[in-house]
């Protein structure tokens, strides 16, 4: 009697634990084949942004997978600039966002803005994933070694070592003007970019 | 006492193995129907005079006027689906240019995970011709089984309004004119 109660009990706690409950809805490009990590659902935020809108936006020199470095502050006075960490390569939500700015670039365009991809993989990781996406119009940048160092200058870089999804929007005079450090799990909509980067041009 | 606790054990059990959850097991099988949905009226003219729609409230496929409908599902955030698009509009030019078959085989997409102004910037860049309806909160896609993107289903839409989903599958559709053929063979429409 007490055993079955106790088996009970177990199975009631087993199965609010670890319910099927349905995970963060995500598509999977059949692009990617069977390559894309399973993350599952994570910590929507695991970082203390260390930036602030309307402060000058840290500068910084990064390596690009086109070959060569990139750094900020060359759009000092000439361009707006859209900052997209995404935490890794090769999983799900990450391999969506770029390959829906790459056909976005016309809107960036009108608006004067540049958009740097930033991960914290090396470069030969960011080479062969974002192949997969087709050719990319906007910079892939690492940020691997010293490992995070820019995520975590401007506080994106989370505990397990990726950063957050996370969109900067930096004007034409180097100053933040938009921080969205967004669910993880969770692809920010293009629309509300789109409307912050309308601002700057007032 | 004893058999209480069995009984709700096995309860239990079947909940755990069958969630009470909108979640569908797959995509839609052939030989099966679709999931229940409704999509809303198309924003164009040119949108809602292609489906032949008769009341102007939200409709189901098979509300749609026409023996074949085709649905792509898609997402403007997927590169296959980029790649896929000048593909689809050929299937689209290759059924309306076709006297057999203009009229008689209608395409939808549905962007999955994607906001109207998204699914906007998609449609723009590709010059999608056909209806696209948005799925920002990725309702239908569960409803779909989570498919990989893109996605083709096709549904034989019978003069009493019934239907049967006679084509399901993920990834390219492939060359346009086998793929149109297989089509109309699936649907006995040829």
């Amino acid at each position: 009697m007490n055993r079955v109660f106790f088996a009970g009990i177990f199975l009631i706690a087993v199965s609010l634990v670890s319910a099927p409950f349905p995970v963060t809805a995500q598509t999977h490009s059949e692009a990617y084949k069977d390559n894309i990590y399973e993350t599952g659902t994570l910590k929507p935020r695991d970082s203390v942004l260390k930036v602030k809108v309307g402060q000058k936006a840290p500068d910084f020199t990064l390596p690009a997978v086109s070959g060569g470095k990139m750094t900020l502050s060359r759009y000092r006075g000439k361009q707006n600039v859209v900052l997209s960490f995404v935490p890794a390569a090769w999983t799900a939500v990450c391999s969506d966002q770029w390959p829906g700015y790459n056909i976005a670039k016309d809107i960036f365009d009108a608006r004067n803005a540049v958009l740097l991809g930033i991960t914290v993989d090396n470069i030969p990781t960011l080479f062969a994933w974002t192949n997969q996406m087709g050719k990319l119009w906007f910079p892939v940048l690492s940020d691997f070694y010293p490992h995070g160092k820019v995520a975590s200058t401007y506080g994106v870089l989370r505990s397990d070592g990726t950063t957050e999804r996370a969109l900067f929007v930096i004007d034409k005079k180097g100053v933040i003007r938009f921080i969205d450090v967004h669910d993880i799990n969770k692809r920010p909509p293009l629309e509300k970019l789109v409307s912050e980067l309308d601002k700057l041009k007032q | 006492m004893k058999k209480i606790l069995r009984l709700s054990l096995l309860v239990l059990s079947m909940l755990y193995l069958f969630p009470l959850d909108i979640m569908a097991a797959g995509p839609p099988a052939v030989g099966g129907t679709l999931p229940a949905f409704t999509l809303p009226q198309p924003g164009s003219t040119a949108g809602r005079d292609y489906l032949g729609l008769d009341s102007r409230g939200n409709f189901t496929v098979p509300d749609i006027k026409a023996k074949v409908v085709l649905i792509e599902i898609l997402s403007m955030y997927c590169p296959f689906c980029q790649k896929e698009a000048p593909e689809v509009n050929k299937l689209y030019e290759a059924i309306e240019g076709n006297p057999g078959y203009r009229g008689n085989i209608k395409l939808i997409g549905i962007g999955v995970g994607n906001s109207a102004y998204e699914l906007e910037v998609f449609r723009k860049r590709y010059n999608v011709p056909f209806p696209l309806f948005p799925d920002a909160d990725f309702a239908l896609h569960k409803l779909f089984g989570e498919t990989r993107t893109p996605y083709f289903i096709a549904v034989r839409i019978n003069e009493d309004r019934t239907h049967k989903v006679v084509y399901s599958k993920a990834g390219s559709l492939g060359e346009v004119k086998s793929f149109i053929e297989n089509i109309a063979k699936l649907s006995g429409l040829k």
